[in-house]
């Protein structure tokens, strides 16, 4: 679809609202609904959108294969080790109420951290297997 | 009416858009609900990406389905007895939105009337899952990444496997 000159101007209007409205729901996620599954995904089809519209090689390009790789595995790092800092401050696995001296601002934190994690992981994967099935309809190598 | 729509069909492209549609009103369904968190995830996953997953399966395969082999009567006979189980199943329920049902004693008395203290968050979907329900949460993570890893690992070694093949 490279050769549609409105598809290409409107995407590329679109991407950066579909990236902003992804970090408005996942951190507006204490107040309204939303939180980092659903931020992830809307992450994640931005940039899938991207893909569809520029091609895959160029989406390839601003989000290499091996960033997508270390998303998926950083994000549950992420989400484990916000346990285990709980724990190292000498709380509960998981407990985030240690996490500052004022243990609501621990909340917060923790939360925060916790859907920092669940994004990166979720949208990692999304990406992960629209490339991979996107790039055996190209019939191009997945391999980086 | 989409469900009808989708078995009625033969050609996959307009199943695919149908069960975007179904996924759509589901949403709905689930607003109406008032299960805005749901609704949203199934808007942007149901209608979204797994949308755009059927797509690109489709463009790997073919767009008319293929006469059935066998007759579905056996299929046909499971999904009807599983369904009229799962609605057996739905009477004992309690009624909806009756206070007194036991979940709503349970628990859930100390996540709404505690939690906005608590947590400091005014949203109890996002203070349950992530604060009270951080574990859980955590689980479901790592079924996302194992889910992840499956596919990575099974799609590229086909890929190259084929290569060495050929």
């Amino acid at each position: 679809m490279k050769d549609y000159l409105v598809l290409r101007v409107i995407a590329k209007m679109i991407i950066a609202f579909m990236l902003m409205f992804a970090l408005y729901v996942q951190f507006h996620a204490d107040f309204g609904p939303g939180g980092g599954f659903q931020a992830g995904v809307i992450a994640a089809a931005s940039i899938i959108f991207y893909a569809i519209i520029y091609g895959l090689p160029a989406a390839r390009r601003v989000v290499p294969d091996w960033l997508v790789e270390t998303m998926v595995a950083a994000g549950v790092m992420l989400f484990a080790l916000v346990g285990v800092a709980g724990m190292l401050l000498g709380g509960n696995y998981l407990d985030y109420f240690v996490l500052h001296s004022d243990p609501v601002e621990g909340q917060h934190r923790g939360i925060f951290w916790v859907e920092l994690g669940v994004l990166i992981t979720v949208s990692g994967v999304m990406l992960k297997i629209f490339y991979l099935f996107a790039g055996r309809a190209s019939g191009e190598d997945a391999e980086p | 009416m989409a469900t009808l729509a989708i078995i009625a069909q033969r050609n996959l492209f307009s199943v695919v858009i149908l069960f975007g549609i179904y996924s759509f009103l589901m949403a709905t369904v689930l607003v109406a609900l008032d299960a805005v968190d749901v609704g949203m995830t199934e808007a942007a996953v149901g209608a979204g990406i797994s949308l755009v997953l059927f797509l690109g399966v489709l463009h790997l395969t073919t767009g008319e389905e293929m006469k059935p082999l066998h007759r579905p009567l056996l299929p046909l006979a499971v999904a009807l007895a599983t369904g009229i189980m799962l609605v057996y199943g739905t009477l004992g329920l309690p009624a909806f939105s009756d206070p007194n049902a036991p979940p709503h004693r349970h628990v859930v008395p100390r996540y709404i009337h505690d939690g906005p203290r608590e947590t400091g968050v005014p949203n109890v979907v996002t203070a349950v899952l992530a604060s009270y329900r951080g574990f859980d949460t955590l689980g479901e993570v790592v079924v996302v990444f194992t889910g992840g890893v499956g596919v990575i690992a099974l799609l590229r070694r086909g890929r190259r496997g084929k290569k060495e093949a050929g």
